[in-house]
């Protein structure tokens, strides 16, 4: 099981946070979650919840945003639950931050398909700027943790970044994504091979190749 | 046995996403076209189809679909509605086909649910998606959106009289969603842990109700199973093996990939056709995990003219799982290989049942300090012996899970393990002198 405790309730966390409330928009975003089930099961919308509301800090303190007491304290009242009930979900589920993180999130996969391509290399490249598994940097800019798999074993070693995937990378290619974002660009997501499309073989289509070129219609075929 | 798979005869032929994901362009392909009529042969002849098609869950399991699919009650005699609940929480270690499904041809995934779900009397469908698929999810949403406006699903779905709804739901983060009682708890807003079964989800699942989970691939098949007939699915593959299948092959190959084959294809075909081969060679190959972390190593000697199926890798000692294929060469540190994924499950164990909760703990500790050598040859053996306590003594299968991957060390690393045992020793009686 992961380990996951929240934040210390202080008064500072309830001034800073004590008055939280979804903004128009996001309220908007919150209701429309909500029905997405049935009447009565609005307890199942918890998750879009807890998500939108660490999005809202994110954007408050211009990280990825974590999840403070009080705002799980409001979203349970959203939705007229028991806190502990949605306190239980928040430390369950490891996208949910329990503590203040960066404002860029590096989530680096070591689980074996990507540790067989290179992730040691990866977690190298992070050390040596300064980033420690759990901390945020001095500048408040990163965060680095050690994910499990992220689902792009093909594409493997990768990085998930805030809300972007960062795949068939290098420690260096990894290194300049970094400098990228540290000086407020948008790198390129998806793989980083050149001429490379998403999980073909590198070097072009085994099969299907006519869909490169055009949106082939093989129905003429069967 | 093997008939070499035809591009006309792939079913996702937008895998790579080299064309638009969108209505239109997914129109063109094949998709939604007259979708009325697939639905206007009644229930129990598309169930009757997919069983004759030989479809089996393509999560990992195995189950057949169509059988599944039957377990679901043909009137609701209490009013509750049912459930069609698709599992799109890709998380197993060496798995990533769902997330090309649903990123470049979501189209397929979405009116396979309107069908599957009409065939067994589901009200709605909900799809789980995994927290990490991110981009994919909005995707996802936006494809079910132009559906929704393009009268494709809702109210009257595609002209049916059917009322159809499909709605996504976002995981956050947890492996376990993946069973699928934890599935229907997460979806219920709670902590991700399984249920006991029975009752089984087709008797009480989602909210109570009559639920089916299905995997995305297993979804998204269906409609042009249903457009090409039975006997066209049935004609790939070995008997009790049938159909085509999305392979995902990682690790140690020059050309890691995903790609849609016939079951039963070899290994070394698979691998030298799409992958480009093993890096430094097939000579350089030492194991494959052939189905996702969850299933037993296969050494090189035995996996390389192996069929590629559920039986075949299952007359090894392992499994298809989910066809994600990790292939390590003998660069590859195996004992430490096989403990990353132990810790894997320990960090992914719920912690509901104890066996679990604190067998995995302890058994990645054992395996780490297998890996170094720090170890009593006897404690191989305790180890052995711990992962049989775990095996079957929980609620899902996480516990089996856990255990399988360190069996099949064992059964087939041994001497590895006590040669790193007997090396690390000597090096602390030398010390000692």
């Amino acid at each position: 099981m992961a380990d996951r405790n929240p934040a210390p309730d202080t008064p500072e966390l309830r001034e800073r946070w004590g008055a939280f409330e979804f903004n128009e928009s996001y309220r908007a975003k919150a209701d429309k979650a909500i029905a997405r089930y049935p009447e009565g099961r609005q307890r199942s919308a918890v998750m879009p919840l807890l998500d939108l509301a660490q999005r809202q800090v994110g954007e408050e303190t211009d990280t990825q945003g974590w999840l403070p007491l009080p705002v799980i304290e409001y979203v349970a009242d959203y939705l007229d639950m028991p806190v502990i009930r949605v306190l239980e979900v928040a430390s369950f589920y490891f996208m949910y931050n329990m503590v203040p993180v960066g404002k860029y999130h590096v989530q680096v996969c070591g689980t074996t398909p990507c540790m067989l391509r290179g992730s040691d290399g990866l977690f190298e490249t992070c050390k040596k700027r300064g980033m420690k598994k759990g901390h945020v940097s001095e500048d408040g800019l990163w965060t680095l943790t050690e994910v499990e798999c992220m689902g792009n074993c093909a594409t493997a070693p990768m990085v998930q970044i805030n809300d972007d995937n960062y795949e068939d990378l290098t420690p260096e290619r990894l290194d300049e994504i970094l400098d990228e974002l540290a000086a407020g660009k948008q790198p390129k997501t998806g793989t980083q091979i050149e001429g490379k499309k998403t999980s073909e073989p590198e070097g072009g289509p085994t099969t299907l190749k006519e869909m490169v070129g055009g949106n082939h219609d093989y129905r003429g075929d069967w | 046995m093997t008939n070499t798979l035809a591009d006309k005869d792939r079913i996702f032929t937008n895998l790579y996403g080299f064309q638009d994901w969108g209505l239109k362009a997914a129109q063109q392909r094949g998709d939604w076209d007259d979708t009325k009529s697939l639905i206007a042969r009644g229930h129990d002849n598309i169930i009757e189809e997919v069983k004759a098609s030989g479809l089996r869950g393509r999560g990992g399991a195995g189950f057949p679909t169509g059988l599944k699919w039957s377990f679901m009650p043909k009137e609701s005699k209490d009013g509750r509605p049912s459930f069609l609940v698709i599992n799109a929480d890709e998380s197993e270690p060496g798995s990533c086909k769902d997330r090309e499904i649903i990123r470049h041809d979501p189209h397929k995934l979405i009116e396979g649910a309107l069908v599957a779900g009409y065939a067994m009397r589901a009200r709605a469908a909900y799809i789980y998606i995994r927290g990490e698929y991110i981009r994919e999810a909005e995707t996802l949403q936006a494809a079910i959106d132009e559906a929704y406006d393009a009268g494709l699903i809702g109210k009257n779905a595609s002209k049916s009289g059917y009322d159809f709804d499909v709605f996504l739901h976002r995981g956050a983060g947890a492996y376990i969603c993946g069973e699928e009682t934890a599935m229907i708890e997460s979806l219920e807003g709670k902590k991700g842990q399984p249920r006991l079964k029975p009752p089984f989800p087709a008797g009480a699942g989602l909210y109570g109700c009559p639920t089916t989970v299905n995997n995305v691939e297993s979804i998204a098949v269906v409609p042009t199973i249903l457009r090409r007939g039975a006997s066209w699915f049935a004609s790939f593959g070995r008997e009790n093996n049938k159909g085509t299948k999305l392979f995902q092959i990682s690790g140690h190959v020059n050309k890691p990939c995903v790609v849609e084959e016939a079951l039963s294809i070899p290994f070394s075909e698979l691998i030298e056709k799409h992958c480009g081969g093993i890096i430094g060679g097939k000579d350089n190959l030492l194991a494959v995990i052939p189905g996702g972390s969850s299933v037993p190593l296969v050494p090189a000697e035995q996996i390389w003219d192996a069929p590629m199926d559920f039986d075949g890798l299952k007359d090894l000692g392992s499994g298809l799982g989910t066809a994600g294929v990790i292939v390590m060469d003998k660069s590859t540190d195996i004992v430490r290989a096989i403990s990353r994924l132990s810790y894997f499950y320990k960090h992914e164990s719920c912690g509901q049942c104890t066996p679990c909760r604190e067998g995995t703990g302890w058994m990645w500790r054992m395996m780490e300090r297998l890996r170094t050598g720090d170890a009593a040859i006897e404690e191989i053996d305790m180890l052995q012996q711990v992962t049989k306590q775990v095996e079957g003594h929980t609620i899902c299968a996480l516990g089996d899970a856990a255990a399988w991957p360190i069996q099949g060390l064992i059964r087939h690393f041994r001497p590895e393990l006590e040669r790193r045992i007997e090396e690390h020793n000597a090096k602390f009686a030398e010390a000692a002198e």
